[in-house]
């Protein structure tokens, strides 16, 4: 049983950061989160013979995660609210509407006043959340997972049951709409403002 | 000569591993003529960063609360 010997509760610890976000999105509640996190932790300690050192470590944890989030939505009947992550859709050929046949950008990105004055801005964040929930359910799902909890690319595809080459296409296009939502809904919109500021 | 959607499918990908040594040529190449590219890169490079401040923000604010 090497496996279990290679999992210290240091190597645990160490994961509990990116744990507690993905269980925090999920239940939006920091002290629910915390909970299933330490059950988490607490049944990969007691099962570390079940870690085979294969899939990853985070990927083990992130699977028993999920099963107390899954209980806690269970106990607390709460499923009607419970993020439905694995609705598929598939948004094809949409991202055409973003460039014209030539290859070359349709409208397009333009330039962004003062970007990093707008993260001090609460009005800002609301637009940025408004921008977030626009996203279709699984762009979201693979957007978050990435870049809200910090998993690796490979993880979001073992994760997200997704192939590279899918993976590829589901970031650029999150990344093509949040761009241009918060392009209409902010940056254009401000930008008369803060040239008076 | 690469398209701007061809760049900027690399421009995503390179935020996400190390893009080929040819790739990141033709990235570099394309980028010092085109605004709009470049735009995408940095709003793209902005978008990680505030995606992150917002889960800071919202871990904090649900910390608050309980």
């Amino acid at each position: 049983m090497t496996a279990s010997l290679l999992l210290t509760e240091q190597t645990l610890a160490a994961q509990r950061p990116v744990l507690f976000r993905y269980a925090l999105l999920q239940l939006r509640d920091s002290a629910l989160a915390d909970d299933a996190v330490q059950e988490t932790l607490l049944a990969a300690w007691q099962s570390a013979a079940g870690f085979e050192g294969k899939a990853g470590l985070r990927t083990w944890l992130i699977g028993i995660l999920k099963h107390k989030i899954a209980d806690h939505w269970r106990r607390s009947a709460r499923e009607a609210v419970a993020p439905d992550v694995d609705r598929a859709d598939d948004g094809e050929a949409e991202e055409d509407d973003y460039f014209i046949s030539s290859g070359h950008w349709n409208g397009g990105p333009k330039a962004w006043a003062d970007p990093e004055a707008a993260l001090k801005q609460q009005e800002f964040w609301a637009i940025y959340e408004v921008c977030q929930n626009n996203l279709p359910p699984k762009m979201a799902n693979v957007f978050m997972l990435r870049e809200l909890v910090g998993l690796d690319a490979d993880e979001v595809c073992r994760e997200a049951e997704l192939s590279e080459a899918n993976y590829w296409v589901i970031m650029h296009r999150a990344r093509l709409r949040l761009r241009e939502c918060l392009e209409i809904r902010w940056f254009n919109n401000t930008l008369q403002d803060k040239r008076h500021a | 000569m690469r398209s701007c959607r061809n760049i900027s499918a690399l421009v995503s990908q390179g935020m996400d591993k190390k893009l080929s040594l040819r790739e990141r040529f033709a990235v570099r190449m394309h980028l010092m003529m085109c605004t709009r590219c470049r735009n995408f890169q940095s709003q793209s490079r902005f978008i990680r960063k505030a995606a992150r401040r917002y889960v800071d923000a919202l871990q904090s604010r649900l910390d608050n609360k309980s």
